[in-house]
């Protein structure tokens, strides 16, 4: 238990980086956890089918909030197939804990936020060429 | 009877009090999502499987006379227990939540129809708002709410011109799992009467925590769970007035509940029977039983005034902290259930903290989310006493937030 409250988390949580918006976004998709009240948005900005900016906005506990910093700060420069691999265990690894299974919902509403904005994306790709 | 608890000598009698969570002692504050068991109760379940199980009710041999007679005796004890004047109108259901949709399917599918109303209030737990939607929806009938005050009381004010039209019911819960507001349910049953409405109240925070009389609430239906009194989970009662009971259309319907059964009809058994189908939960039921042998011995005047001292205590203690803001209404009005937030902190973050010192407390929307939105609240943190809680848990509670305040904020 006392690992979950690291002090790299706790820094993403007090510090966040990528906070924020983007206008005209390629990507830009929001989830709730409806048991917490948690509140995700990522805007991803793609050149080439690459993600060259990313920002989070939302609400959160220090779990879900350092979960959308640290995972904004990791996706530039991916392209997105490589976004689409990511599994639930690269965002435990990426924050660095294996959260119980309560906490692990805020861990991956990021995640989870992210993957549905390029389903999302795709769709509307395919939908464009059909 | 002593009229002053003795909070040491009660925690004996509950064996998880005893345990120690992550290398602390534990500290249970989430009482009113369920309490711990004293071992009078936990004794009583497993003589009953050991030596005395049978099942109910059809047997003609002596193990299932005793434990049918044991049973039965569950029912009056429940009965006395809440003041009820016929121990016909206990059955026993799953728990609260069974006990309400039992209303909203047999009473309100056979009572409320189009263009019909269903007065809820705006503090109601989802158990005593969801029924009451699904039926709305399906016959037609438009749910209205009574608004709550700033305070977190509900606005009297409102209910005479809300109750004057076609309102069926009144569905108000006696106290609030998240305000711990406890409502003036006589008052508002006399005035629903007066208008032609009857009157279901949630007592699932109540009758555990405060002597419940049903003929002086003057309500016509009361659902409360035996998991939050002391008693084991898959038991809760619905209490209605006979002649309600009597009218109504069975629920479930299957063994044990009929009069006869042809090919083409049957005829259903009275009440309680009725609303009891199948082999009910009777090992359960015997440890609810119990649970309530050690609440009367203890006392529910007793447990209500230690409970009202340490929410007095607790609201005060926790009033110094300028960063905690608390929901609800001051000590006096409300049962021992304080819902807070603290400034930064995500009730999760602070649930977690706790636990790492032992304290269980409960975060998030406490199955109250139209009451959060009305608040304007996210989530929210909850502690909730029982009758083996003591002012130094509290203390070490505040210290804990302390903690954690420096933690986060670094």
């Amino acid at each position: 238990m006392e690992v979950l409250y690291r002090e790299n988390i706790l820094d993403h949580y007090r510090n966040p980086r990528n906070e924020g918006t983007l206008e005209d976004a390629d990507i830009s998709h929001e989830l709730d956890n409806p048991l917490c009240g948690d509140r995700i948005r990522i805007d991803i900005r793609l050149k080439d089918g690459v993600v060259t900016e990313a920002r989070f906005s939302g609400r959160g506990c220090v779990i879900s909030i350092a979960s959308a910093s640290i995972l904004t700060e990791e996706i530039v420069g991916k392209s997105v197939a490589e976004l689409h691999a990511y599994r639930d265990e690269d965002m435990f690894r990426l924050l660095g804990i294996t959260p119980g299974p309560v906490r692990a919902r805020c861990a991956l509403l990021p995640l989870q936020v992210l993957k549905e904005g390029i389903s999302r994306l795709r769709d509307e790709e395919q939908s464009l060429r059909a | 009877m002593s009229t002053r608890l003795d909070p040491l000598a009660i925690r004996a009698d509950f064996p998880t009090l005893a345990r120690q969570v992550n290398g602390h002692p534990l500290i249970y504050f989430d009482n009113a999502a369920s309490s711990q068991k004293p071992q009078a109760v936990i004794e009583a379940i497993r003589v009953f499987y050991q030596s005395r199980y049978a099942s109910v009710h059809r047997g003609i041999y002596t193990l299932s006379e005793e434990a049918t007679a044991a049973y039965e005796r569950v029912r009056d004890k429940i009965a006395a227990f809440i003041k009820a004047p016929d121990r016909r109108g206990i059955v026993f259901t799953r728990n609260a939540t069974e006990a309400i949709n039992l209303v909203a399917h047999s009473w309100g599918r056979l009572n409320v129809g189009r263009g019909d109303r269903l007065l809820v209030t705006e503090m109601e737990h989802h158990s005593n708002l969801l029924p009451w939607l699904l039926l709305c929806r399906e016959v037609g009938a438009e749910l209205i709410y009574l608004p709550i005050t700033d305070e977190g009381r509900l606005d009297l004010s409102q209910l005479d011109r809300l109750l004057d039209g076609p309102v069926k019911l009144v569905a108000v819960t006696h106290a609030s799992n998240v305000l711990g507001t406890v409502n003036p349910v006589c008052e508002i049953a006399a005035r629903a009467h007066a208008a032609g409405a009857l009157v279901l109240v949630d007592g699932a925070q109540s009758v555990p925590h405060l002597p419940v009389d049903v003929e002086a609430l003057g309500c016509d239906f009361i659902a409360f769970s035996g998991h939050k009194m002391c008693g084991p989970t898959g038991i809760g009662v619905l209490w209605g007035r006979l002649e309600l009971l009597e009218d109504m259309p069975p629920f479930l319907v299957g063994g044990g509940m009929i009069e006869r059964v042809g090919r083409t009809d049957a005829t259903w058994a009275h009440p309680p029977h009725k609303f009891e189908a199948g082999t009910p939960a009777i090992a359960e039921a015997i440890g609810l039983g119990a649970a309530v042998d050690y609440l009367e011995k203890t006392g529910m005047e007793v447990i209500y005034a230690h409970e009202q001292a340490l929410t007095a205590y607790a609201m005060e203690q926790l009033s110094t902290l300028p960063w905690v803001h608390i929901v609800g209404p001051p000590a006096g009005e409300r049962i021992g259930v304080i819902a807070f937030t603290m400034a930064s902190i995500h009730p999760h973050d602070l649930a977690c903290l706790l636990d790492r010192e032992g304290i269980a407390i409960r975060a998030g929307l406490h199955c109250a989310q139209p009451l959060h939105e009305k608040l304007g609240l996210e989530a929210t943190a909850r502690v909730s006493f029982y009758l083996y809680n003591t002012c130094d848990e509290v203390d070490r509670l505040v210290s804990a937030l302390q903690a954690a305040r420096r933690l986060i904020h670094g």
